[in-house]
């Protein structure tokens, strides 16, 4: 009878002990956990300073008169100036208040997002309190079909609307007067209706549907402490 | 090497990547990304040589520790040094431009599952030293970014007219739409592989002849 032909992979498998196999997953771990860290150091600051300079250029383009901003946390209980690195109480929504050269208040800028087609559609919209109307808006991040729901970013007539889109608040001061809507292209009627973009309804909807819930939360709880907003702090 | 294997020289090597095995055009390995993020020149580039940064040292480092690791912990041990390099990559994209890092989104993450760098250190890195493996992931790298480059342009050219950003046929132009969307994708990935194929056959008559 002949001899059974060796099996070359039993002999690894005994001659390689569970230290070796742990010694070796640890070491290149540990060499792969050095490498991340140092990656993540050496951008914290570079990233930071994108994200903000990202910001403020999407305020600044809704605000052109604004030179400064302050960040409040608006909520419930009143307004609170954000210092940098100071982190956001819960159940507040962020609020950008932007001031011209001469320090007076030129608008209020604020976040909005809800689900379009594809995900969430987040924007920035600009709320001036003299006219209580929305003056502007940009979309931030998305992932709207190209070439038709991200014609929000560039279809002018869209954009139109919210040239003065209405968001005055009912007598009460506790809701808005007319809930702000997306209608279908073509058939705006009032003021605080959004025309949406013909063969991307979802997608101007959900601007619609956004900037509405927020701007119905926010308001409401901005308007009794604008004075505190009024010049910079 | 096995006894009569031919050897490659250092040019056939890097040369292998960007022709006889382009990994879009002849292997048609990394498609996610190949008709995802293929919708412009600019994010067209930017993945191409994001993966080849990732390719290159990940198959550098693979290539060093070829023969300290056990080959049962070999595979854990390839993704975690992948993900670690396409954290990196991630990192560095969002310090350098955060509208390229917007456009790419969820793909720059997805290079980790990219089966074209799983693969070159499982078949050609763990196997050669740390020159020949990063001169042959620096091939396939730029064979990647070759092919992904070849479609965003074609797309971007068709679906908005312009290339880079820059208009190519001025206002009049009406914009393929279909270019951009997955369809689009399709269609010119099966333009190319279609030329590959006719181009390669023309070759193989011309040598019997």
């Amino acid at each position: 009878m002949s001899e059974p032909l060796p099996n070359p992979g039993a002999e690894t498998t005994a001659t390689t002990t569970s230290w070796r196999l742990i010694a070796a997953l640890g070491g290149v771990a540990l060499l792969c956990g050095v490498l991340i860290v140092t990656a993540f150091q050496s951008t914290l600051d570079p990233i930071a300073k994108n994200r903000r300079i990202a910001l403020e250029r999407s305020i600044f383009s809704l605000i052109p008169e604004g030179v400064s901003l302050h960040i409040y946390a608006v909520s419930a209980q009143g307004t609170t100036l954000l210092r940098p690195g100071q982190a956001m109480p819960k159940e507040a929504q962020r609020v950008y208040a932007v001031y011209d050269a001469h320090r007076h208040l030129r608008g209020l800028v604020a976040e909005a997002g809800a689900v379009g087609y594809a995900d969430v559609v987040r924007v920035l919209y600009a709320y001036d309190p003299h006219q209580q109307a929305i003056v502007g808006f940009a979309v931030g991040a998305h992932r709207e079909t190209p070439g038709i729901g991200d014609k929000i970013r560039t279809d002018a007539d869209f954009q139109k609307n919210f040239v003065a889109l209405d968001a005055r608040l009912d007598a009460s001061g506790q809701a808005l007067a007319h809930p702000i809507r997306t209608v279908k292209h073509g058939s705006k009627r009032n003021p605080w209706e959004i025309d949406a973009i013909s063969g991307a309804t979802i997608t101007s909807r959900a601007v619609g549907r956004g900037i509405n819930d927020s701007a119905s939360t926010l308001l409401p709880r901005l308007h009794p402490h604008l004075n505190n907003l009024e010049s910079p702090p | 090497m096995k006894p009569g294997e031919h050897t490659l020289t250092a040019f056939e090597n890097f040369m292998e990547g960007i022709w006889k095995q382009n990994p879009v055009f002849v292997m048609v390995l990394g498609m996610c990304p190949t008709l995802a993020v293929t919708v412009s020149a600019i994010n067209a580039l930017g993945m191409g040589l994001a993966t080849t940064f990732v390719l290159v040292f990940s198959c550098l480092l693979v290539s060093v520790i070829r023969n300290w690791v056990p080959k049962e912990v070999r595979i854990a041990t390839y993704i975690v040094i992948i993900a670690s390099f396409v954290t990196v990559v991630d990192y560095a994209i969002q310090a350098l431009s955060l509208g390229l890092y917007e456009a790419l989104g969820a793909f720059i993450q997805l290079i980790v599952v990219n089966c074209i760098i799983l693969g070159r250190a499982e078949a050609h890195a763990s196997k050669h030293p740390p020159l020949t493996a990063v001169v042959n992931a620096l091939g396939m790298g730029i064979g990647f970014t070759i092919g992904l480059f070849a479609l965003g342009g074609v797309r971007e050219i068709f679906g908005t007219g312009t290339l880079f950003g820059i208009s190519l046929f001025g206002p009049g132009f009406q914009p393929w739409i279909v270019m951009l969307l997955p369809p689009g994708g399709f269609f010119v990935l099966g333009g190319w592989l279609l030329l590959f194929a006719w181009w390669k056959m023309r070759k193989e008559a011309k040598d019997g002849a």
